[in-house]
C-alpha cells in the first residue's frame, strides 16, 4: 500500500470516527447576561481563599469577588459550598499540534530541521482536537501549544480552548521562542548490549555554536533601523531583545541552566523561563538570583538516579518554591497530551509533599498566567479580570471530587461533553436494555 | 637484489627451524637439541602451597625434571643462579580469543528495519544462526606473535582460547605461547565447549531477549538429545556437534550476576556441569553465588571512577556507581573468603598485573591469587602437566625479580613450554651502600639501582664530591667529579660489584657491602599514612543499591492499633480497628485487641489497606521482549533484577505484588512472573511460590508491527492474528496427540515399528502453548479494540478455555457483555488513551462501565513511575463513573489479586491472608494519601519514618565517597547519569525511553 493510500485511509477513518461519534462540542456563545454565583469557595488563585462567596461576571469580565451584602436576584445561583477555581493552564504542550502520536499523519509539532525559530505553532494549532474536550472537561481552559524538537523549536502561542479557529482561540500569538540548548552529556541507547548508555555528546561545541551565533545575528540585526532584507529566522528572534517575546529554555543538566541563562542574560535577552526537571535542583540558587522563573515539565517522574528520594519528582516545584522562585506545572512537555488532563493532580500530588492547596493551585493558574504573560487577564479570580473559570463540586486538585459543574470562558459557558461522555452513555444505554 | 637474498634466505632459515615437525624434511642436516637447564638459588613455588627457599630446578626440554632444595645439578646443565629471584608456575588463561578469527561486525539492531526471521548462514547448520556449536577453534588456530607476547609479558604461558560469538560456540584448544608452529603450539585440542547468552554476531532477530537466549539454549539442548537418537530425517551438525561435546568441559559466559544465576538455573534444570565465566560482580550477591558451589573464571573487572570532582558533574552520579567503584576490587577477596573456587583472568591485559596485585591488596591472599592463576585453571582444565612445577609437570614457569604479587615484583623471564622468553633483564646491581676501591683509596658511595638506572651519592652530606654512572649492556662507566678534578672509570658489571676491564687502567672496583641504612623517621610516616588510607571492607547491601538492607528484614509480630481498616471483605470499612500480624499472615482483626506484639503501630488517623497489586508490569527485569510470533517458550523469570530500584519505589507506593509480563511484541507472548516485591531478596525468592504460571497474549498495532513500516514479520494485519491463534492451538493439540500416541505405544511395548513410533521432538514453544488450552496456564492479553477481543475469546471458546484477563483493554466498556459471559476478567489504565491510533476510542469511564456490568475490573499501570500512584489511578473511576471509593480500592487490591488467583491468600484484610499490607496518611482513594508504610509477608519493608534517617545516610555515604573519588589518584571517566530503566510493553530493554514512545 502506498502512503499516499495509507495517509488517505487514515484520514478517512479519521473522518468516520468523527461522524459516527459527532464532533467535539461547538463553542459556546459570548456571554449575554451577568452570572451571579453566592456561597462558594472561592480559590483566587493567588494564594487566597474566600469562603462562602460570591463572584459574579458580566460581558466576560469578572465585576465582583467576596463578600456581599446584596440582595440575591432570581436568576442568582446558590453554590452550596461548591468551589470555584480559575481555568487551569496548561503550558508548553502539543496540544492541537499532535492528535495521534503513532500515527505520523497526525503529528505537527516538530518541523525539520535544527534551526526554527520562524516556526510557528498556532497555524497547525488545531481547534478541533479531540483530547481538547477531555482537558475541558478536568478544569484546563487555556494552553500554550508549543513546537518541539531540534536546538530552537519555534514560537509558542497562548490559546483559550473554547474557539471555532486559531485565530479566534488565540490569546497571545508567538510569545515565546523555544530553545532546547544541549547538554554536554547525551543518552544513546546502545542496541548491542540494548542498555542506554550515556555519552559524550561529540557535537556539543557545534550545536552550541548554532545557538549562539543565532542570537548574536540577531542582536547585531536588532540594532539595525533599515531592516529591508527578510531574514525570516533572525527576524523570529529579534524581539527577544526588546522584551516582545521571551525565550523558554529548555534543558536537562543543571551546568547547561547556567549556561543557557548567563549566555541570554549577558546578550540582555533578558525575558526567560526555564522549562526543566528534577535537575534544577542543584542550581536552585543560581536560579533564584537569576530571576528566572521556571516550568516544571512533570510533577509524576520518576527520581532521576538511582539513590534520589523516593520523592524526587514529586518535590521539584516544592523546592522551587520554597526557594522564592516562581514557578508553574506543566504536564505534557515530555509526554503525550493524552496525560495533561491530569494536571490538576500532578498540583495535588505537590499538597501531599509538602505545599499548601491554594499555593499549589497558583501552580497551575496565577503563577502560570504570570510566567506566560497572560496574567493581566488571565490566571486569578479579580474584578477586572476574564470570567476563565469552573465550578466543581469539590476539590478539584483530588480525582474523587474533581466534578465540574460548569466551565465558563471569557464568560462563555462551555458543553463540556465531549466524544468520551457521550461513548459512556451510549454504551451505559446499551447495558441498561 | 643481493639484498632481497638475504632477507629472503633468513626468513626461509626461520621458518625452517620453527616449522621443524617430525613429518618434515630437514633442509639441511639435523640439529637436535636436549638442553638442559638448571636454576639455582632460586624462591621457588612449586604450587600455591609449596615454597622453597634458595632451590634448584632442573628442566629438560618441556618438563621439569627435578626440583628441589638440596638437589645435584647434572654435569651437562646449562646453570642460572637466580640469586633469590622467584619462579611460580606458568599461568593458565581460561579465557581468550588468542589466535583465532575475528568476530564479523554485524550492523546494530534496529527495531523498525526489516526483520531477518532465518538464519543467514549457510551449510548444514543449526536453523538459529546464534548456534554456531560446530566450530572448532583448533581448526581456525593461527598462533598470533604478538598477542602472545603481550600474554606472555603479564605471566601466562598456556591459554585456553575460544571464539566469542554466538550462544553457542564450539569447541575451545588449548594453546602454548611457545611461539612455535601452530601444530606445535597445541596442548589439547578440544578441551571444552563454549557457552553464552549473547548472540554475537548473528542477524537473525531471535533471540534479543534473556528469557529467550536461555529458551535457545534449553531448546536447542533438547533438540541435540532428540537429533542424537537417529530420528530426524535431516542433517545439522550444529546439533551434532552438542551431541559430540556433551562430555566435554562446559563454559558459560556471563556479562553480570543475574545471568550466572541463570546460567546456573538451566545447567541444572538440564543436569548439566558447567564452569562460569563471570562478570566481576559476584560481590553484589556473594551468598547466592557461593550456593551454587561451582567454579568460576573470574576477570578482574573493576570499573573506573567517575570524575566527581565538580559538584554539577557528580550531581549527575547515583551513589551506585560509585559503590561499584569501591566494592568491585573487593571481589575476589569476597569470594575467597567465601570459599568460592576461582580462576583468575585479566579484563585489561595492559592493566592485569596491576589490577592484580590491587586485589592482593584488598585482601585476596597472594597463594589464592597463585593458585587462581595456575592449579585451579590446571584443575578445572584437568591437566596434570599444568599449573605446578613437581616433578613431571611441563616447563611452563615466570621467573621474577621479587615477589610478583606486590608492587615491587617485577616479571624478568617466561619459559614456555621449555622455551626462554626474556622479559628483562635480571638486575645484576641491586641498591646499597657500595665500597669503591681506586688507586688504592676506599670510599663508601649510596647506589641506587632502578631499572637499569644507577644513582651515586656520597653519604656525606657535606662531601661536595658529585658521581655519574651509566650502565650499557655489561659495560659501566663512573664519573667522580670533586671541584675541578674529574675522573673517568670504565669497567664491567658482575653480580653486586663493578671492576675494571682486565689490563686496563687505572685499576678500581666497586662491591656491595651493606643495606642503606633507612631513615627511621621516613619510614614512621610512610606507615600512618597507609594506616590512615588503608581501606575498609565496604559492606555489601542486599539487594546491591543504595536503598538496600544492610540487616536483613524479618516477619516481626505487629500490632496496628485503631486504624480505619478497609477490609474489601463484607465487613466494608472497619473504623478505630486493630490488626494484629504474625509471621507473615494476618492473624486477628478487632476492636481494642489486648495482644502482644514486638512491635505496636499507632494506627490513629491512618488507614490500612491490603497491598497493591500491579497486574501489569515490567519492573525488575533485564529485558522484556522477545520477537518470536510465539514466544511462549520464554519465561520472564530468567530476565529478573531483584536489584531493580523500581521494586522499593513500588513498595513507596504501596504496590506489594505484581505480574511481570512480557512484551507486546507478539500474538504470544513469553510466560509471566509473579512476584511479591520482597526487597532484599534474590531473584528466585521474588517469585511467588506456589502461583498459578501465566502468559502474556498481545492484539492489535504492536503485533502487527506498526511502527515499523519495513516489518515483513507475519501477521501484519488484525486478520493474520487469528490466524497465528489458530495455527498455534490446532499445532499445539496435534503435538499433544502425537505424544499421546507415542507414550502410550511405547507403554505397551510396541516399539518396532519405529517409523511410526518415532519420538516426537519436544518443543518448549508448544509446551507452553499447549498449557494454555490445557488449563494449566492463564492467559494475560494485551488488546484495545473490540473487534480483537471478540475475536480471541471465540478462539478460545473453540478450543474450550478461557480468556482469564484481559490486560489494557481499552475498548472493554464495548464488549463488557461478552467478556462476562465468556468469563474473562479486565485489568486497565484509568485514563490513557490517543497515543495510537486503536485507542482513539478509549474512555475513562471503562473501567466503571465494566466494572457496572459484572466484570472482575482491576486498574494495571505498565509503567514504574505510575505503578506508584495506583490507589490514585483508581480513584479515577470515582470522578469517572461514580464508583464507589470501596470498589475503586478494589480494582488495585482484591480485583487483580482475583486475576492473578491470589485471592484466596492476597488482597483483602482477613484473617488468614498474608500480611501484605499497607498504612496509608489519609483516605487510599483521595491524592493527599502516601503509603507511610508498607508490609510484604509481615516484613515492614518501607517505612516513611525511617526515610529521612535513610536519605541521610545516603547523603553522608555519597559525600563520602565524593571526597575517596576526589582523593584517588586514577584514571577517571567523565560523570554521566546512570539512567533507570523504564519499560512498558513495547521495551525491547528500554529503548523507548529514547524514542519516547509508549504503550
Amino acid at each position: 500500500m502506498s502512503r499516499a493510500i495509507k495517509i488517505f485511509s487514515v484520514l478517512v477513518l479519521i473522518g468516520m470516527a468523527t461522524l459516527s461519534h459527532a464532533l467535539a462540542p461547538g463553542p459556546a456563545e459570548k456571554q449575554k447576561q451577568p452570572v451571579v454565583y453566592h456561597n462558594g469557595n472561592i480559590h483566587i488563585g493567588n494564594g487566597q481563599i474566600l469562603k462562602n462567596a460570591t463572584i459574579a461576571f458580566d460581558n466576560g469580565k469578572i465585576s465582583r469577588v467576596g463578600h456581599f451584602k446584596m440582595a440575591w436576584q432570581k436568576t442568582d445561583i446558590d453554590l452550596k459550598g461548591k468551589h470555584v477555581y480559575p481555568g487551569f493552564i496548561l503550558p508548553v504542550t502539543g496540544l492541537g499540534l499532535t492528535e495521534v502520536e503513532a500515527v505520523k499523519a497526525t503529528r505537527d509539532g516538530q518541523e525539520t530541521g535544527k534551526i526554527n525559530p520562524n516556526i510557528r505553532s498556532i497555524i497547525a494549532y488545531n481547534t478541533d482536537s479531540e483530547i481538547t474536550p477531555t482537558l475541558k472537561f478536568n478544569g484546563i481552559l487555556l494552553a500554550q501549544p508549543t513546537p518541539q524538537g531540534g536546538l530552537v523549536s519555534g514560537l509558542s502561542s497562548i490559546v483559550q480552548l473554547d474557539a471555532w479557529n486559531w485565530q479566534d482561540a488565540a490569546i497571545l500569538t508567538d510569545d515565546a521562542l523555544h530553545v532546547n540548548w544541549p547538554s554536554s552529556m547525551m543518552a544513546k541507547f546502545d542496541f548491542s548490549t540494548f542498555t542506554l548508555k550515556v555519552q559524550e555528546n561529540k557535537d556539543y561545541a557545534s550545536q552550541l555554536e548554532k545557538i549562539t551565533t543565532l542570537f548574536m545575528d540577531a542582536k547585531s540585526r536588532s540594532n539595525l533601523h533599515d531592516k529591508k532584507l527578510v531574514n525570516l529566522k533572525l527576524d523570529a528572534v529579534v524581539p527577544v531583545f526588546s522584551a516582545s517575546r521571551k525565550i523558554y529554555i529548555h534543558t536537562s543538566s543543571p551546568k547547561s541552566i547556567i549556561e543557557s541563562i548567563n549566555f541570554f542574560q549577558k546578550i540582555d535577552a533578558t525575558h526567560l523561563v526555564l522549562v526543566a526537571g528534577q535537575e534544577v535542583e542543584p542550581v536552585i540558587g543560581f536560579i533564584k538570583q537569576s530571576g528566572v522563573p521556571v516550568i516544571v515539565s512533570s510533577a509524576h517522574s520518576l527520581p532521576k538516579r538511582d539513590d534520589s528520594s523516593v520523592d524526587d519528582g514529586y518535590t521539584t516545584a516544592i523546592k522551587l518554591h520554597k526557594a522564592g522562585i516562581l514557578v508553574a506545572l506543566a504536564h505534557s512537555v515530555d509526554s503525550g497530551v493524552m496525560g495533561a488532563r491530569n494536571l490538576a493532580f500532578a498540583a495535588g500530588t505537590l499538597v501531599n509533599y509538602g505545599m499548601e492547596k491554594e499555593q499549589a493551585l497558583q501552580l497551575i493558574t496565577g503563577n502560570t498566567a504570570k510566567i506566560l504573560g497572560i496574567d493581566k487577564k488571565y490566571g486569578t479570580l479579580e474584578v477586572g479580570k476574564s470570567a476563565t473559570l469552573i465550578i466543581t463540586e469539590g476539590d478539584a486538585l483530588d480525582m474523587r471530587t474533581n466534578i465540574l459543574d460548569a466551565a465558563y470562558i471569557d464568560g462563555r459557558k462551555l458543553n463540556l461533553d465531549g466524544r468520551q461522555q457521550k461513548l459512556n452513555q451510549r454504551y451505559l444505554e446499551k447495558y441498561q436494555r | 637484489m643481493k639484498l632481497l637474498i638475504t632477507i629472503l634466505s633468513i626468513t626461509m632459515h626461520v621458518n625452517v627451524i620453527a616449522s621443524q615437525l617430525p613429518t618434515s624434511v630437514v633442509n639441511g642436516v639435523k640439529d637436535d637439541r636436549h638442553t638442559i637447564h638448571a636454576f639455582t638459588h632460586a624462591h621457588i613455588f612449586v604450587d600455591s602451597k609449596t615454597e622453597l627457599n634458595d632451590a634448584t630446578m632442573i628442566v629438560k626440554d618441556n618438563e621439569i625434571i627435578n626440583i628441589g632444595e638440596k638437589i645435584s645439578i647434572p654435569a651437562d646443565a646449562i646453570t642460572h643462579d637466580l640469586d633469590g629471584a622467584y619462579i611460580y608456575p606458568g599461568f593458565v588463561l581460561l579465557d581468550s580469543d588468542y589466535g583465532l578469527s575475528k568476530v564479523p561486525k554485524k550492523s546494530p539492531f534496529s527495531f523498525f528495519g526489516k526483520e531477518i526471521l532465518d538464519s543467514t548462514t549457510k551449510g548444514v547448520v543449526n536453523s538459529n544462526e546464534a548456534i554456531k556449536a560446530s566450530y572448532q577453534a583448533v581448526a581456525d588456530f593461527h598462533h598470533d606473535k604478538e598477542a602472545a607476547k603481550t600474554l606472555r609479558k603479564i605471566g601466562f604461558s598456556t591459554v585456553l582460547s575460544s571464539k566469542h560469538d554466538g550462544i553457542m560456540r564450539g569447541t575451545s584448544v588449548l594453546v602454548s605461547l611457545n611461539d612455535k608452529a601452530d601444530q606445535q603450539s597445541i596442548v589439547q585440542a578440544e578441551p571444552s565447549f563454549h557457552l553464552s547468552f549473547s548472540k554475537g554476531s548473528s542477524k537473525q532477530l531471535y533471540p534479543i531477549s534473556l528469557m529467550g537466549s536461555s529458551a535457545l539454549i534449553r531448546q536447542t539442548w533438547l533438540d541435540a538429545d532428540w537429533y542424537g537418537q537417529g530420528l530426524p530425517d535431516f542433517a545439522d551438525l550444529d546439533l551434532k556437534a552438542v551431541n559430540d561435546n556433551k562430555s566435554r568441559l562446559q563454559f558459560f559466559e556471563v556479562k553480570n550476576w543475574q545471568q550466572l544465576l541463570l546460567a546456573d538455573k538451566i545447567a541444572l534444570e538440564f543436569d548439566k556441569k558447567i564452569v562460569i565465566k563471570s562478570s566481576g560482580d559476584e560481590y553484589k550477591h556473594i551468598d547466592a553465588i557461593k550456593k551454587l558451589n561451582r567454579s568460576l573464571i573470574v576477570p578482574l573487572s573493576f570499573p573506573k571512577a567517575m570524575d566527581v570532582s565538580d559538584e554539577l558533574d557528580a550531581w549527575n552520579v547515583s551513589l551506585d556507581k560509585m559503590m561499584e567503584w569501591e566494592a568491585a576490587p573487593y571481589n575476589l577477596y569476597y569470594l575467597h573468603k567465601n570459599g568460592v573456587e576461582f580462576s583468575i583472568v585479566p579484563k585489561d591485559k595492559k592493566t592485569f598485573l596491576k589490577d592484580l596485585r590491587k586485589a592482593v591488596k584488598k585482601g585476596l591472599p597472594k597463594s589464592a591469587a597463585l593458585a587462581a592463576l595456575t592449579s585451579i585453571p590446571a584443575k578445572i582444565l584437568s591437566n596434570k602437566k599444568l599449573g605446578h612445577l613437581k616433578q613431571g609437570a611441563s616447563a611452563n614457569f615466570i621467573i621474577t625479580q621479587g615477589d610478583i604479587f606486590t608492587d615491587e615484583g617485577k616479571m624478568v623471564e617466561n619459559w614456555v613450554a621449555g622455551k626462554r622468553f626474556i622479559i628483562n633483564k635480571l638486575a645484576k646491581i641491586s641498591s646499597g651502600v657500595y665500597k669503591l676501591e681506586l688507586n688504592g683509596t676506599s670510599h663508601e658511595l649510596e647506589v641506587v639501582a632502578k631499572d637499569g638506572k644507577l644513582k651515586l651519592k656520597n653519604p656525606d652530606k657535606d662531601s661536595t664530591i658529585k658521581y655519574k654512572a651509566k650502565m650499557d649492556k655489561d659495560f659501566v662507566s663512573i664519573e667522580i667529579n670533586d671541584k675541578d678534578n674529574s675522573t673517568q672509570l670504565l669497567g664491567l658489571t658482575t653480580k653486586n660489584a663493578f671492576r675494571n676491564i682486565k689490563g686496563q687502567t687505572p685499576q678500581w672496583s666497586m662491591r656491595r657491602i651493606s643495606d642503606i641504612k633507612k631513615n627511621d623517621k621516613e619510614d614512621d610516616k610512610k606507615q600512618k599514612h597507609s594506616n590512615k588510607s588503608a581501606d575498609k571492607t565496604p559492606i555489601i547491601a542486599q539487594p546491591f543499591s543504595t536503598y538496600g538492607l544492610h540487616v536483613p528484614a524479618t516477619a516481626k509480630s505487629y500490632l496496628i492499633n485503631n486504624a480505619t481498616v478497609w477490609t474489601n471483605e463484607e465487613d466494608g470499612i472497619l473504623s478505630e480497628t486493630d490488626v494484629y500480624i504474625k509471621d507473615g499472615k494476618i492473624i486477628k482483626i478487632g476492636k481494642n485487641l489486648n495482644l502482644k506484639a514486638e512491635v505496636t503501630i499507632d494506627g490513629t488517623d491512618l488507614h490500612l489497606t491490603a497491598g497493591i497489586i500491579d497486574e501489569h508490569s515490567h519492573i525488575a527485569l533485564l529485558s522484556v521482549n522477545d520477537i518470536a510470533v510465539n514466544s511462549s517458550m520464554v519465561r520472564m523469570e530468567d530476565s529478573l533484577d531483584s536489584d531493580d530500584v523500581d521494586i522499593y519505589r513500588n513498595l513507596a507506593g504501596g504496590v506489594t505484588a505484581a505480574q511481570l509480563l512480557h512484551g507486546s511484541a507478539n500474538p504470544i507472548g513469553g510466560q509471566s512472573a509473579l512476584i511479591k516485591m520482597r526487597w532484599g531478596a534474590t531473584s528466585d525468592e521474588l517469585l511467588i511460590k506456589g502461583a498459578d504460571n501465566f502468559i502474556k497474549f498481545a492484539l492489535g498495532e504492536n503485533v502487527k508491527r506498526s511502527s515499523s513500516q519495513k516489518s515483513i514479520r507475519y501477521p501484519l494485519t488484525r486478520m493474520g492474528v487469528e490466524q497465528v491463534y489458530r495455527d498455534a492451538f490446532s499445532n499445539a493439540l496435534a503435538y499433544e496427540k502425537q505424544w499421546q500416541t507415542y507414550n502410550k505405544a511405547n507403554k505397551e511395548g510396541k516399539r518396532k515399528d519405529k517409523k511410526h513410533l518415532a519420538k516426537p521432538r519436544r518443543d518448549l514453544m508448544l509446551d507452553a502453548t499447549l498449557e494454555v488450552i490445557n488449563k494449566d496456564r492463564y492467559v494475560s492479553c494485551h488488546s484495545y479494540v473490540q473487534s480483537e477481543i471478540n475475536m480471541l475469546m471465540k478462539v478460545a471458546d473453540d478450543f474450550d478455555f478461557n480468556i482469564n484477563t484481559f490486560t489494557h483493554i481499552l475498548e472493554g466498556y464495548k464488549v463488557a457483555d461478552k467478556m462476562l459471559k465468556h468469563g474473562a476478567g479486565a485489568s486497565t489504565f484509568a485514563d490513557w488513551w490517543a497515543y495510537k491510533w486503536e485507542v482513539n476510542y478509549a474512555i475513562p469511564y471503562n473501567a466503571s462501565i465494566m466494572t457496572k456490568v459484572g466484570v472482575t475490573t482491576a486498574i494495571n499501570s505498565d509503567d514504574a513511575e505510575m505503578a506508584r500512584r495506583l490507589n490514585q489511578e483508581a480513584a479515577k473511576s470515582i470522578k469517572y463513573g461514580g464508583m464507589s471509593e470501596q470498589d475503586a480500592l478494589k480494582m488495585v487490591t482484591l480485583n487483580p489479586a482475583k486475576l492473578l488467583h491470589l485471592d484466596d491468600r492476597m488482597g483483602s484484610i482477613k484473617v488468614g491472608k498474608d500480611a501484605d499490607i499497607v498504612l496509608w496518611s489519609a483516605n487510599p482513594m483521595s491524592i493527599y494519601a502516601k503509603a507511610n508504610k508498607t508490609f510484604v509477608d509481615g516484613q515492614l519493608l518501607f517505612d516513611r519514618d525511617r526515610q529521612a534517617e535513610i536519605e541521610a545516610q545516603i547523603a553522608s555515604e555519597r559525600a563520602r565517597l565524593i571526597k575517596k573519588i576526589n582523593q584517588a589518584d586514577e584514571a577517571k571517566m567523565p560523570a554521566m547519569m546512570g539512567h533507570g530503566k523504564h519499560m512498558q510493553c513495547d521495551s525491547i530493554t528500554g529503548y523507548e525511553y529514547l524514542l519516547g514512545a509508549v504503550q
